[in-house]
């Protein structure tokens, strides 16, 4: 029994009752707030908070579109992709990065120039995008890294479309390559909007066609919308914005042409250009050596990129487009056209050429290639035996500057207008160009530029595309490289359209006829100097020989081939087009220190016009003619 | 056969709140099946520990009142002596001492206390008549604030705010005065800047980030947010049981435990969290029944401080969960994944059915 006086009792109880009382009051109020708040919560603000989690779960990724194709004009595939794992980490979710990279370098290989480049790519990619550390990783690799998956985080392993060239170096200079993206690249993409269409994107086209319609072959970025957990792990796609593939190109090039000529080339240093005179396309665009663009898709080691780059031979060098040669003798058609035009000189007038040349009050002599000289030479003859001694004096008749205004009007010294980036221009000197640069013009400048020797520079792309007026009578063609593109999917084509200059009306078809029999007669004539390559051809030639001194030879010293060191030797040139009453393909041939036009240069372009001519002579691509490489080496 | 029928029917407890307690069983196993998602063992090792508490409830409740009041003293003086103990040898987990390990068994020596403390205040008051004097008030608090103290030192800040919040609620329902009431919230109000000075860093954070969570969303704030986003995505029918998207992409930390009422509503949404709450409020009124219906001070006391914090466990963690309050470890009492706080949950409802079932009709 509890000893409590019942007094004590009831005051004891009425006041724990009221105590209760105020406590069950707090309870209620309390739980009245906790209420509002879930109804706040799950009612008011349900839409917020269905967002957010939404937005939790659901991470855009972005899918990269495939790359358009490249091929040549008969549809060989001459750039492509194929699916490679790819090793990519996510700098923001590793932890300690050297030890990451540590456990992936123990379960694959990792080159020093792997790591260079990832680490050189952390400052040039957005964050939270994952970066290339290996690519091409084999079947074993992958199966590797895909069983220590849990034990790497950040690090993920994909399967990308790699760009792939199978025909390795085969028009290297015209089809340039993609790369990685790098700094420069990607602060120009920020600055012009394009951060978007490159989500998901790691390289991007660096030369040639593959940087020129780098927007073309790109392609539109997709989007999957991918259901992810708290650790950024990909659950499952939920929806899929498919990327676009970027249109595949077609190109002028006859690989098998490209392939013959880069093969009649090698071991040399040169250029052959060859087109369409009467639409501009491109049909060949070699430059010798080559070198094979694959490595330099994932970033080339610095060891092989200081070979090619310390190569005496400069195989980096795209010769066909920033190649700049004296012309040579492959000016003088043009010269004589230049001296027709001016009105100054008839064709049928004739200079004695005694094999000097003096300016009057001059000691120095201008020699004729040839010691003993031409004797009575007009026009035509000026061209077909290459006479020096007839342009030494046209030159100092027409003048410098009128020389400079038509050669400037030819395209000389600008720029062609090519589908590629980067083209050189060339030079044709004028008094004011000398005065420009502080100095003095003289006549004995313009007595060698009759000869295209001196300062005159020229690129093997703007001689054949400077021949082409005279095919094609008398309009100055924009080349081109692409011939259509093609939507990959609908299959839809578009063609390039071809655009001209008219620089000669019907009124100056005689003074035109008159240059292209002469260089017909260069090659069929029985003093032409490349009368080597005509004897035998089934369809006529029209051509100029051409030869650029390299080492300016002392007065009175005579230059002896057998004598000189093989890199001082001249170049050999060679311009052409056939057949000549209805002309296909206008050829520019360059062979660096080759010698003669006529001998090392004139039966390249022989070649190629046979092979497009008569196509039946043309040999299929082979092992003989291009190294194939494989993407998995 | 008889004489167990005998011993069965003997057997005393509370028909209301076992019921209620029972449903709360089951619903911890729907809502642990789905927070751990679909791990089967969790909720086996629920059903385990439950079983176990149940066990200690039922025979507590066999205990007749006046023996909790003769060893009140003796507990609450076992329990501050494993309180020093434990910071003297105790094993440290997350980051605190709490633990005194007996071979594999792990006694958590503030679990007694939430116990022994109203127990002790209830009998301290008890002894003299309620209202209670200044003097007995004054030594009460003593009581509180020794163990209090050194369960902060732990540090335990969440329990050992609970632990106090019983204490003082028996001394209110005790009947101490209204001015001495006003007097002592005046005087804590002006203490605040020193319990901030003495407060841990990770304890500033968690008060830092319930006041401002998007300040650091990935960080402290973290928990708050994604639990306030699991309760708002849920709306007023909720995604399903089985469907908390937020717990099963573990963007939920604790989804077991400590944020278990945040898988709950966003899968039954609004309409489930009514009848939750339902659920509780009828656990408290019982507890409240219990205790106004006690034929002793100290019964009453004790039971109604039981009751009250029940509600606080409550109160707190839903109101961390819904982001009205701080994130401070307490787990969802009868629901959450957890051990030795559901055993003493379980124990104190013991006491309430000991006192309930233990009643004698009055002579008036």
């Amino acid at each position: 029994m509890l000893n409590i006086p019942l007094k004590d009792h009831f005051r004891e109880t009425r006041i724990f009752g009221s105590r209760l009382t105020i406590m069950a009051g707090f309870v209620v109020v309390v739980t009245l707030i906790l209420l509002g708040r879930m109804l706040y919560l799950q009612v008011v603000h349900h839409k917020h908070y269905e967002t957010r989690a939404r937005a939790n779960q659901i991470s855009p990724v972005p899918v990269p579109p495939v790359r358009g194709l490249i091929l040549d004009r008969n549809g060989i595939v001459l750039a492509q992709n194929y699916p490679a794992y790819t090793l990519e980490v996510i700098p923001e979710q590793v932890k300690d990065m050297d030890a990451t990279l540590a456990q992936v370098g123990s379960l694959v290989t990792l080159s020093d120039n792997d790591q260079k480049l990832f680490h050189k790519q952390r400052r040039s990619r957005p964050r939270f995008e994952s970066l290339p550390l290996r690519t091409n990783l084999t079947e074993e690799e992958a199966a590797r890294i895909a069983i220590n998956r849990p034990h790497l985080q950040g690090v993920e392993l994909h399967a990308r479309l790699q760009r792939h060239y199978p025909l390795g170096g085969l028009g290297i200079h015209l089809m340039g390559y993609v790369g990685r993206i790098n700094e420069e690249e990607a602060s120009v993409i920020d600055r012009t909007g394009k951060r978007a269409d490159y989500r998901g994107t790691l390289h991007i086209g660096k030369l040639g066609i593959e940087q020129n319609y780098e927007s073309l072959l790109l392609g539109h970025v997709g989007v999957e919308r991918v259901e992810t957990d708290a650790r950024g792990r990909s659950l499952h796609v939920i929806e899929r914005e498919a990327p676009k593939a970027g249109d595949d190109i077609y190109l002028n090039i006859d690989a098998r042409m490209q392939a013959a000529a880069e093969q009649m080339l090698s071991g040399k240093r040169g250029a052959v250009v060859a087109m369409d005179p009467n639409s501009g396309a491109i049909l060949t665009f070699a430059s010798m050596p080559t070198y094979d663009p694959n490595p330099f898709v994932n970033g080339i080691d610095q060891e092989s990129y200081d070979a090619l780059l310390n190569n005496p031979d400069k195989p980096l060098i795209n010769r066909a487009l920033n190649g700049q040669y004296p012309p040579g003798s492959t000016i003088k058609p043009f010269m004589g056209l230049a001296a027709l035009e001016s009105g100054k000189i008839k064709a049928n007038e004739s200079v004695i050429c005694r094999g000097v040349f003096r300016l009057a009050g001059e000691p120095r002599p201008y020699r004729d290639w040839k010691k003993t000289g031409h004797g009575k030479i007009d026009l035509h003859e000026s061209i077909v035996q290459s006479c020096d001694i007839y342009y030494y004096q046209a030159a100092v008749k027409l003048g410098i500057d009128f020389i400079h205004e038509f050669l400037t009007g030819l395209g000389f010294g600008q720029s062609t207008g090519i589908d590629l980036k980067g083209e050189s221009v060339g030079l044709v000197p004028s008094r004011q160009w000398r005065k420009a640069r502080g100095e003095n013009w003289y006549l004995g400048e313009t007595v060698v530029t009759g000869i295209g020797q001196g300062p005159i520079l020229t690129t093997p792309l703007q001689l054949a595309n400077s021949v082409s007026i005279l095919a094609n009578g008398g309009r100055l063609m924009q080349p081109r490289l692409m011939y259509a593109r093609e939507n990959p999917v609908t299959r839809e084509r578009h063609y390039s359209q071809f655009s001209y200059k008219q620089l000669f009306s019907e009124e100056h078809k005689p003074q035109l006829d008159a240059i292209v029999a002469a260089m017909t007669d260069v090659v069929h004539g029985e003093k032409g100097t490349a009368r080597r390559i005509g004897w035998n051809a089934p369809y006529r030639i029209a051509g100029k020989t051409g030869t650029a001194q390299v080492k300016s030879i002392a007065v009175g010293e005579e230059y002896d081939a057998e004598k000189t060191a093989e890199r001082e030797r001249d170049h050999a040139l060679f311009i052409a087009f056939a057949p000549v009453d209805n002309p296909r393909i206008a050829v520019a041939v360059i062979v660096e220190n080759g010698g003669h036009g006529s001998s090392a240069a004139a039966p390249i372009a022989r070649k190629l016009m046979d092979y497009y001519l008569l196509p039946e002579t043309m040999p299929a691509l082979n092992n003989a003619t291009v190294v194939v490489s494989q993407p998995d080496e | 056969m008889n004489d167990l029928k005998r011993f069965i029917n003997g057997i005393r407890y509370d028909k209301p709140l076992m019921v209620a307690l029972l449903i709360f069983a089951l619903m911890s196993f729907v809502v642990l099946y789905s927070a751990s998602g679909k791990n089967i063992s969790v909720v086996g090792s629920q059903a385990i520990r439950l079983t176990l508490a149940y066990i200690i409830m039922l025979f507590i409740a066999q205990v007749r009142p006046d023996t909790f009041v003769r060893y009140s003293p003796h507990f609450y003086a076992a329990g501050l002596v494993l309180l020093v103990v434990v910071l003297v040898v105790g094993v440290i987990g997350k980051g605190a001492q709490r633990w005194i390990s007996f071979g594999g068994f792990n006694l958590q020596p503030s679990e007694l206390m939430k116990l022994a403390v109203p127990m002790v205040v209830a009998w301290w008051l008890a002894r003299d008549g309620l209202p209670p004097s200044l003097r007995n008030v004054a030594i009460a608090a003593v009581l509180i604030f020794v163990p209090v103290l050194l369960i902060i030192k732990q540090p335990d800040l969440g329990t050992g705010a609970l632990i106090l919040a019983s204490g003082l609620i028996v001394i209110f329902l005790a009947g101490l005065s209204w001015r001495v009431i006003t007097v002592l919230a005046l005087a804590t109000a002006a203490a605040m800047p020193l319990v901030w000075a003495t407060m841990h860093d990770y304890q500033r954070q968690r008060v830092i980030s319930f006041l401002n969570p998007e300040s650091d969303p990935l960080g402290a704030g973290y928990h708050s947010i994604q639990s306030m986003i699991a309760v708002g995505s849920g709306g007023f029918f909720g995604k399903g049981w089985l469907d908390s998207s937020q717990a099963h992409l573990g963007y939920l930390p604790e989804s077991k435990t400590d944020f278990v009422f945040a898988v709950f509503a966003e899968e039954f949404g609004l309409m489930g969290t009514v009848l939750l709450f339902s659920m509780y409020l009828f656990v408290i009124g019982r507890g409240m029944y219990i205790a106004y219906n006690a034929q002793d001070a100290y019964s009453r006391l004790l039971a109604g401080s039981l009751t009250l914090t029940f509600f606080l466990y409550f109160f707190v963690n839903i109101g961390m969960v819904t982001g009205i309050l701080p994130v401070v470890g307490v787990p969802l009492p009868l629901i959450s994944h957890g051990g030795s706080s559901l055993v003493t949950l379980m124990a104190a409802f013991g006491i309430l059915m000991s006192i309930q079932s233990h009643r004698r009709i009055l002579q008036q």
